[in-house]
Order: C-alpha cells, then sequence, then structure tokens
C-alpha cells in the first residue's frame, strides 16, 4: 500500500515553495516516513528549523513546528529539548543556515550531544537569497557572489559533526530516496546528537550556474559519485577525491546532554 | 511571624526574584556585569527541578529562552549591553512570535565593549528600540536590592500577562550593591501565570484576535500542535503577506501594551504636590536624585522626584501633567541624553527642561544634581 504523507502533512499548506525539480521535498517524503517508521508522537514532537528554503519544511507538516530566525534552529531546539527532555526534537535547515551563520550553534550541540536529529539539506548555495555561495559551494563553482569562480575551501559537513562530538553522523543525497529515511529513522532511535546530511539538488540557483543542463544531470552525478561507507574503507584516499561516502559515517555511544543534566538535579538535590 | 532577612547584591536578588516568580529555565552566557545572575540560577534552579544552561553565545541563550519557554517554562535570561546587542534579533522573535520571558540587563558603559566594571544608563533606548522592526517593548527599572527582587518578580508577570519579552534594566552599581532586604514569603507578591488554551484543540488559533489583543498560549507538547514563525503570520500562525492580515496582527501586538498603560505603568512621586522643579530619574540615579530632594527642602527649594518604575512604555501622560503644574524638570541620566528626549517629547516645551549627563563610569552625584538645578532655577 502506497505510503500516507497525508497523516503528516497539514491539510491546505501545499504547494510549498520549492522550485521544479529540487530535492526538498525528497527529503521531506523521507523525513516523514522515518517518523513513521519510528512511531513519533504527533503531538510530542517538535520540529524546528532556521532560515531559507529547507527551513520551510516546518510549515507543512502537523506537529509542534518552530521556524526560528537564521541559523539559530539548534539553539532553540536545545531550548526545547532541555526543557522537555520527552519530547522528540529534530531540527530540519540548509548549509548556509546550519553550518554559516547556524555554525556555532550547530558545532555545540554536537559536543553536547544533546538528544536531537539534525537534517541538514546541503544543496550547496543560499537559495531562497537567490544563488550566493556558501560554505558548502564547492571551490570554483559558480554563484551570484562568485562571478569568477569561488576561492573558498568547502565544509566537509560530517567531519565536522564528527569533530564536534555528535555521535551518530551520516550521508546521503536526494537520489537515494531509499535511503533518507532509513538514516533518519536510525538517527532518531540514536541517543544523542544525530546529524544526517542529504546532499541535495538546487536546480534553480546552483544547477544552472553549473552547466547542470537538467535536474536530471544533477541527480546522475549524485548516483556516480556516491560510495558506500562499506565500499569506501577499501578504497585509497585518491581513489575517494571527489567521492561523495554515503550511509552512517560515524556512531557511538556517549553521555547525552539532558540524561547528564539530571544527574546534576540530582548532585543539587542531595547537596 | 518575624520576616526573613537576607543581604543581597542586586544581581542576586533578581535571581531569586526570577525564582519566586517561578521561573524553571535559564539560558545564559557569562558578561560582566550580570553573570551574578547565572551563578545563582546555576546553583538554586536545579534544586528546584527547574534547568540551567551555559549557551555557546549571546544569541543561542536567547534562542534557549524562546524555545523553553515554547514549551511552557517561565524563561530568564541575564546580560548586559553587548550581549542585549546580541540577543536583539531574538528579542524582536519573541515580539513577533509573541513568547513570554524575561531578558535582564545590567548596564555598562558603552558603545561596544566599552566599561565593563563601569555603570551605566546608556541602554535606555537600546531596551525600547533595540530590535528592527515596529513593536510594543516593556522595561522596568528598579532602584534598590528589594525592588529588584520585586519587579523581576513584576517583569515575569508582565511577560506572562501580555505574552512578550519583558526587560529588567539594572546597572553596574544596584547590580553589584548589597543591601538588606525582607524575603517575600510565598502569597506575599502576585505571581501570574499565562493564560492557555480552553477551546480545543483543532480550534486553537495561536494568535486568535476573538480572545482580546492577548490570544492565549498553548504549550509545546501540550496537544496543541502549532506553528510558530518570526514571519509576519496569520491569526493561525502560518506566514501571510496579506496587507490586511499582517497589518491586523501588527497593530494588535502594539495596542495590547498601549491599551494597558494603566495596567503596567509604575511611577514613584516623591514631594512633587508643591514642587517647582521635579527631577526625572530611574533606577541608581534616582536615589542620588532623592538626597539632592531632601538637601534641597532643607534650604526652602520646592523640588521633588519623579522616578519611573517602569520605564517603557514611558509614563507620558504622567510627566505632561507634572510638567504643567512645574517650572522646571530636571533629567539626570548616566548617559548623554536619552530619557530626556522622551521627555522633550512628551512635555512639548510646557516647562524649562534640563539635562545632566555623564558617561565617565562614575554615577551622577547629589551634588551634580544640586549644583545643576542652582544653575538653571
Amino acid at each position: 500500500m502506497a505510503f500516507d504523507y497525508d497523516k503528516y502533512l497539514r491539510p491546505g499548506k501545499l504547494p510549498h515553495i520549492w522550485c521544479p525539480g529540487c530535492g526538498h521535498g525528497i527529503i521531506l517524503k523521507g523525513l516523514l516516513r522515518a517518523i513513521d517508521a519510528c512511531g513519533l508522537d504527533k503531538d510530542n514532537t517538535a520540529i524546528v528549523s532556521g532560515i531559507g528554503c529547507a527551513s520551510r519544511l516546518p510549515g507543512y507538516v502537523d506537529f509542534n513546528t518552530l521556524h526560528t530566525a537564521h541559523g539559530r534552529a539548534a539553539a532553540f531546539a536545545t531550548g526545547i529539548k532541555m526543557a522537555k527532555p520527552e519530547m522528540n526534537v529534530l531540527v530540519v535547515g540548509g548549509d548556509g543556515d546550519g553550518v554559516a551563520i547556524g555554525g556555532n550553534h550547530f558545532i555545540h550541540a554536537c559536543r553536547r550531544n544533546i538528544d536531537m536529529t539534525y537534517i541538514l539539506c546541503n544543496n550547496f548555495i543560499y537559495g531562497m537569497t537567490g544563488g550566493q555561495f556558501s560554505p558548502c559551494t564547492p571551490t570554483g563553482d559558480r554563484a551570484s557572489t562568485t562571478p569568477y569562480g569561488n576561492p573558498d575551501p568547502v565544509f566537509d559537513i560530517g567531519k565536522l559533526a564528527i569533530g564536534a562530538g555528535a555521535s551518530f553522523v551520516a550521508r546521503t543525497t536526494s537520489f537515494h530516496a531509499t535511503q533518507i529515511d532509513k538514516l533518519i529513522a536510525e538517527g532518531i532511535r540514536h541517543k544523542g546528537m544525530a546529524v544526517i546530511e542529504v546532499l541535495d539538488d538546487c536546480p534553480t540557483t546552483y544547477g544552472r550556474r553549473n552547466k547542470f543542463r537538467s535536474v536530471v544531470d544533477m541527480m546522475k552525478r549524485f548516483k556516480e559519485l556516491a560510495v558506500p561507507v562499506a565500499k569506501a574503507a577499501s578504497m585509497s584516499k585518491e581513489e575517494l577525491e571527489g567521492k561523495i561516502v554515503t550511509g552512517i559515517l560515524h556512531q557511538e555511544q556517549r553521555p547525552e546532554y539532558c540524561e547528564q543534566y539530571a544527574e546534576v538535579v540530582k548532585r543539587a538535590q542531595k547537596s | 511571624m518575624a520576616k526573613k532577612i537576607a543581604l543581597l547584591q542586586g544581581n542576586e536578588a533578581c535571581a531569586y526574584g526570577a525564582l519566586y516568580a517561578g521561573c524553571n529555565f535559564f539560558g545564559g552566557y557569562p558578561i560582566t556585569p550580570s553573570t551574578e545572575v547565572a551563578e545563582v540560577m546555576s546553583r538554586e534552579l536545579p534544586r528546584n527541578g527547574g534547568k540551567f544552561i551555559q549557551m555557546e553565545d549571546e544569541i543561542g541563550a536567547m534562542a534557549s529562552v524562546l524555545g523553553a519557554a515554547l514549551t511552557g517554562a517561565k524563561a530568564l535570561t541575564a546580560s548586559s549591553g553587548p550581549g542585549i546587542s546580541l540577543k536583539q534579533e531574538l528579542i524582536g522573535y519573541g515580539c513577533i512570535a509573541e513568547i513570554p520571558c524575561v531578558i535582564v540587563n545590567v548596564m555598562r558603559g558603552g558603545p561596544s565593549t566599552g566599561m565593563p566594571t563601569g555603570p551605566s544608563q546608556s541602554d535606555i533606548m537600546q531596551a525600547r528600540w533595540g530590535t528592527h522592526g515596529d513593536h510594543a517593548a516593556i522595561a522596568v527599572a528598579p532602584a534598590s536590592c528589594q525592588e529588584i527582587f520585586a519587579e523581576t518578580v513584576r517583569a515575569f508577570n508582565l511577560a506572562e500577562t501580555y505574552r512578550m519579552p519583558v526587560q529588567v534594566l539594572l546597572d553596574e552599581i544596584n547590580g553589584h550593591m548589597r543591601e538588606r532586604i525582607e524575603l517575600p514569603e510565598p502569597g506575599d507578591l502576585e505571581v501570574i501565570n499565562r493564560q492557555t488554551p480552553s477551546v480545543p484543540p483543532d480550534q486553537y488559533l495561536p494568535y486568535d484576535p476573538d480572545f482580546g489583543d492577548v490570544p492565549p498560549l498553548a504549550a509545546f507538547g501540550s496537544g496543541y500542535r502549532f506553528h510558530v514563525t518570526g514571519l509576519n503570520k496569520a491569526a493561525d500562525g502560518f506566514p501571510t503577506t496579506k496587507a490586511k492580515l499582517v497589518d491586523a496582527e501588527e497593530r494588535r501586538q502594539i495596542r495590547k501594551v498601549e491599551a494597558n498603560r494603566d495596567k503596567i505603568e509604575k511611577n514613584e512621586e516623591y514631594l512633587v504636590e508643591d514642587a517647582d522643579i521635579i527631577v526625572v530619574a530611574i533606577g541608581t540615579i534616582s536615589r542620588s536624585a532623592r538626597n539632592a530632594v531632601n538637601q534641597l527642602r532643607e534650604q526652602g527649594m520646592k523640588v521633588g522626584l519623579f522616578r519611573p518604575i517602569t520605564l517603557w512604555p514611558f509614563p507620558e501622560r504622567r510627566i505632561a501633567e507634572l510638567a504643567v503644574r512645574c517650572k522646571t524638570l530636571i533629567v539626570p541620566e548616566m548617559n548623554l541624553g536619552q530619557m530626556i528626549l522622551e521627555v522633550e517629547r512628551v512635555i512639548r516645551g510646557a516647562c524649562a527642561l534640563h539635562g545632566i549627563g555623564r558617561v565617565d563610569g562614575e554615577p551622577i552625584t547629589p551634588s551634580q544634581i544640586i549644583e545643576k538645578i542652582k544653575e538653571v532655577c
């Protein structure tokens, strides 16, 4: 039987704002399948975002939803989770929102290992403002503010999250639609900070400036470059150059922040 | 029964006032001269089952407070000038999304890093207009440690009643000064909690004007699933660009304070009945002004003190009335002329007006005020 997305969508809020060919819709569907697979209670689930195209997602879905300010989603989400640890807290946002203006909140949420699931839709560009380069725009690429090619090096979000202390880090692409929900579901089930980076296509502001003739070309590129984690393990650094390693990049059990704070409460109440 | 007496610093009194009001969440970031508020909360909140978090920066602290407040928590943050500047975008978020919370600003010199250990009253206008866009503002400016306790409780009450961020303005002097305080027993001071919806969840609109200018606020996780955004929104909480809906929401948010000025404003008047000269001062400097008034009364001069305890909304009607009755208003403030601009605006030239400004990190003294009054009157 086809999956019933309507169960989780707010009536009357579609059509969404995303352009034809945008990968955010694929991620939205993956997110809803993951939520369903994990059996999350709508009343007890908060979905938080910042600003940008991907950050419009919470408006469409029937949960406790919070569309915050640019870059601040992880910090708002931290307040929600701390105040009400029994709530499931998910964050959705883009690359500029998450690791440029929101980079500080992102790394510190990872460091605390607070129990939330952060779905970072990395489309290599600031889409909503018309295609300016982000920390994830490949070096040399064109954006509206890099008319002579992007001089900036690229953030590796997976390494950033692992280095900062996230205890679950995964990556996939908008081509790998069925892997999206599996990884998000794994992230939701994981106790601690889970970061799922989904490489995403923005045909309107990134693709057309960078010689992708169609969305299909962008998708094909994800398909060609993707290397599952297990296969990547047997490949050399040179062989992996320019490839996209997909799957669970890192998972460990580490004390979760709200549980650690519960211990603080116990100690405080004894003293 | 004898009252419980304590010797408390202003910042500590502020923290205990917050706890009295039911504060159960603090999100902060260290900054002089406000840090003692965070230190007390880090010690007391977990004892009381509350939550304390030191965030990675000032913006994160404000964000955590807003997130926590949406779950139903009574949330507090404390900072000082530069930190408040960083929080401003999210203070605006609290205004438009109508999230109750309290922000303490222990004012220090500025702009920028300024004088971290020096007192100042230079955030008077920041407290009103610091965030961008049209919005209502409530700020209280207590003078003594006893009053800091009570006004922090009232700040929470105002935040909960009007569903908005409320600021408590202290300064380095009354934040760090220690005074004897009678600690109120439970029940001595009123404690107000926000109105929550009584309609079934499927009928709930987070900004429903049918419930007046302050619609009830459901908590995240309470069965009322709703949307919150910083975009201009309609009564249902979802973004809109429809001119009529945006206009109605914007005006309601400002009206909820303007139409309730009588309930929000709080002033102290000291010897103003027969006064020819009235000093208008807030916070620490109102204490210098009271001393100056007493000294000049002994010398036979008819001088009084008008002290706004609610700084914003500004007590414009009362000051306009006083300006008609007296000959001169004197406005001493630890900045180079901020509150005097409001006084000038509201008195419309009805009497003479003189300011005393000081920005060297020292308080305005009684003798400075006396000297000025003798010079101009």
